[in-house]
């Protein structure tokens, strides 16, 4: 029902296949497989070629993600002043690799190749809050705040 | 009704990502203890100053800076300024050298030598306010053009001006509208490329957040010239206040006739639609961008034809950066000649910039072409930070390349900077120290370009693999002769056989750190030594006992339990544990944890 709802939504754009899957992901968090059957056979388009959309973007993910999303960011500037070992304490920390998501299904750990907030890196945004001039050290206490 | 100050306060991402939203409530407050309400106003602008220095506010018509804002500062700052007017010292910028605070902000170092023709509106307007917009000339250029100019004068007063692309190949954008225009087909589209992919660059978010008309009415003064009535903006998903501020935007000018159909009564329609990317870098190249559009994965294809001749939906498209387009209204308004008259022979007008890294004043700059990098480091930058040595500016991001202190009175220019083996790209700049290794910096570029290579040629998907290997072993210890002389055979091999400017330019930060910084590929392969301690193969962290104070800290961070002692007792680090993550050298207050060669060579 939602994603027919999301379909209508879209039915004047001449081709709306990714801002629906974005709507979905919005929606449900991440894209089931039924979800993706779903389109493609309401927009009457190939499951080869939605799959084909849906597993190109880096934003859609094709796995249950967790409650919190943790995205660490690598750009540039980031990356010179330390991005990558903020990666891996909050690797550490939470015990999951880029791309996982803990068992208790409470964090997703993501990267992204640049967030655009370059002068305060190494940035680390959760949930849609930006922390900046984020250190090693300080990962375990932005984590805590989101900790049940 | 008439304020007698107001208060410009930053509330781009990153100002926001440090409370600015919080320094807003609190101003309010105190303007409403205080009963001022009636006399002082806030107003939210976008990328208004020094973005490490955030939130910042300036107070006009004082022309007053303050800095690194805290909520606890807000009572006395309006008490002091606002209502006895004796503005604030210790919230000031302070001058590096001299160390005083400098008050106005025109007066400050990075501030003066900028000239502002994209970001004319740069922490001057409310961008969620279209009023404010129109009060500075927003929108005038259109209604000049739709009132008073064929689109035969559009284009030749755009060719005139000497305008080039701005999202990095610098193609004359006048020459690129008459293509369009000429070639028969209907209907034909606008493009903004606002998928601002490159790492270390922000330069198309600002703009927008800053003053998203601009882009608007520079899309609609296009697509009068070239007869489209459509226009689609291609925005990253990564930049939510943008995408924000841009539908607003939309919105408003439609409410004001300004967009849609029969704009000021001329006969002329065009509508403008925000079209969210998905999270692809190969997207900022122009056909991979159309196919992303028609919700097809984002191959590439092969030019010609162009997306002149066959682009959206295999109709006549024009594909204009955000930059680019932000430039137009103010060519419209103040004539192709002024805009000719800055810059270089071959580059006019002004570039924006992203200045990141290892630098003082990082922030967004705009800047006459022709300036130098010394001049963009040094006097706009402030130098770099801690003390630390300058190594290289890093400018175009994963197509460009490094220039190194040698070349630093280059002038920014498209041709100079490409002889020097960078690019102009889209403006991002990111500047490195010492402490930044420039093989493992190499790797870091191919690691992002192998990642999001699309997969579609060979050479881009296979050839930047082997590289990254390459680059990999080199930064394990394990190079070994004939190394560096493979790499720069397959990166021009990669260049020559890829389809799009992805594939094409993936190796210029390998080979521009070989051509300036051969040495230090040399050190890692022959002697097994990384000279600024990155490698973590290469090196091995300790303790300085003379400096430990034993404090401890280091000991419970340590996520390895690599580190012994007893407290105020000088500590060790066992190396056969340590994982090298840093985090005791992070920690460490007292400056003890050094970094050495692991291998005596």
């Amino acid at each position: 029902m939602q994603i027919d709802n999301i379909i209508q939504k879209h039915k004047t754009q001449k081709e709306a296949l990714i801002p629906i899957l974005q709507d979905i992901q919005v929606e449900l968090n991440w894209l089931p497989p039924e979800a993706i059957k779903e389109v493609a056979q309401k927009l009457a388009i190939p499951l080869i070629d939605v799959y084909g959309v849906a597993s190109f973007y880096r934003a859609f993910s094709l796995k249950p993600r967790g409650k919190h999303i943790i995205t660490v960011c690598l750009g540039t500037a980031c990356h010179v002043r330390g991005g990558a070992r903020i990666v891996a304490e909050v690797s550490r920390k939470l015990n999951i690799e880029p791309d996982e998501t803990t068992e208790d299904m409470q964090f997703t750990l993501e990267t992204v190749n640049c967030l655009g907030c370059c002068a305060i890196g190494p940035v680390v945004v959760i949930d849609g809050e930006y922390y900046g001039g984020v250190t090693s050290s300080k990962v375990n206490s932005i984590i805590s705040k989101y900790r049940k | 009704m008439a304020y007698r100050t107001n208060l410009m306060l930053c509330t781009c991402t990153m100002c926001v990502s440090v409370g600015a939203l919080k320094i807003k409530r609190k101003i309010e407050e105190e303007i409403k203890r205080h009963n001022l309400e009636d006399e002082i106003q806030i107003i939210p602008v976008g990328s208004s100053w020094l973005c490490t220095r955030g939130p910042t506010l300036i107070v006009q018509p004082d022309d007053v800076v303050y800095q690194f804002l805290k909520e606890d500062d807000i009572p006395h700052l309006v008490e002091e300024h606002l209502l006895k007017g004796r503005p604030v010292k210790s919230l000031m910028y302070i001058h590096p050298e001299t160390l005083h605070p400098i008050e106005k902000l025109h007066q400050i170092p990075f501030y003066r030598q900028q000239r502002l023709i994209t970001l004319r509106n740069r922490g001057m307007i409310d961008p969620d306010k279209i009023e404010e917009c129109i009060a500075r000339d927003g929108y005038k250029a259109l209604a000049k053009v739709l009132k008073s100019m064929t689109p035969e004068e559009v284009i030749q007063e755009i060719k005139d001006s000497g305008l080039r692309g701005r999202g990095g190949a610098g193609f004359p954008t006048g020459r690129k509208w008459e293509v369009c225009r000429a070639v028969k087909g209907s209907p034909k589209y606008v493009v903004c490329n606002a998928d601002e992919g490159d790492p270390g660059a922000f330069m198309d978010r600002s703009i927008i957040e800053a003053d998203p008309h601009a882009v608007l009415e520079g899309m609609a003064i296009g697509a009068y010239a070239i007869g489209a009535s459509e226009g689609y903006i291609y925005i990253r998903i990564e930049y939510p206040l943008a995408i924000k501020r841009l539908e607003r935007a939309i919105l408003e000018a439609r409410d004001y006739g300004l967009l849609g159909e029969n704009i000021l009564g001329a006969g002329f329609s065009f509508e403008a639609h925000v079209f969210k990317g998905a999270g692809a870098f190969v997207c900022g190249e122009e056909t991979s961008l159309l196919a992303s559009i028609e919700s097809k994965p984002p191959e590439p294809r092969t030019r010609p034809p162009y997306p002149a001749q066959s682009g959206l939906w295999e109709k006549p498209t024009n594909i204009n950066n955000v930059e680019t387009w932000a430039n137009v209204a103010a060519i419209i308004n103040q004539g192709a000649k002024w805009f000719s008259e800055i810059g270089t022979e071959t580059s006019k007008g002004t570039k924006v910039f992203s200045l990141a890294g290892n630098i003082n004043n990082a922030g967004l700059v705009e800047v006459p072409m022709g300036i130098t990098l010394r001049e963009m480091v040094y006097d706009i930058g402030g130098g770099i930070p801690n003390g630390k040595k300058f190594k290289a500016v890093q400018i175009g991001g994963p197509s460009g390349g490094v220039v190194p202190d040698s070349l630093l009175d280059l002038p920014i220019d498209y041709e100079r900077l490409q002889e020097a083996g960078a690019i102009m790209g889209s403006g991002g700049m990111v500047v490195v120290d010492e402490d930044t290794c420039m093989v493992d910096f190499a790797k870091y570029f191919l690691i992002f370009t192998n990642d999001e290579s699309c997969g579609k040629c060979t050479s881009c998907r296979e050839g930047s693999a082997a590289m990254l290997e390459i680059l990999t072993r080199i930064t394990e210890g394990k190079g070994e002769e004939g190394d560096i002389e493979f790499l720069e055979e397959l990166g021009e091999a990669v260049k020559e056989a890829s389809q799009c400017g992805l594939g094409q330019t993936l190796s210029n930060p390998v080979l521009s750190a070989l051509m300036h910084f051969r040495d230090e590929f040399e050190a890692h392969i022959k002697y097994k030594k990384c000279p600024a301690f990155v490698c973590k193969d290469l090196i091995t962290y300790s303790i300085d006992p003379d400096k430990c104070t034993g404090c401890g800290l280091c000991l419970k961070q340590c996520p390895a339990d690599a580190i012994t002692g007893k407290l105020k007792k000088p500590h060790q680090i066992d190396d056969s544990n340590c994982i090298k993550c840093g985090v005791c050298r992070d920690s460490c207050k007292a400056k003890a944890v050094i970094l050495k060669d692991r291998f005596d060579k």
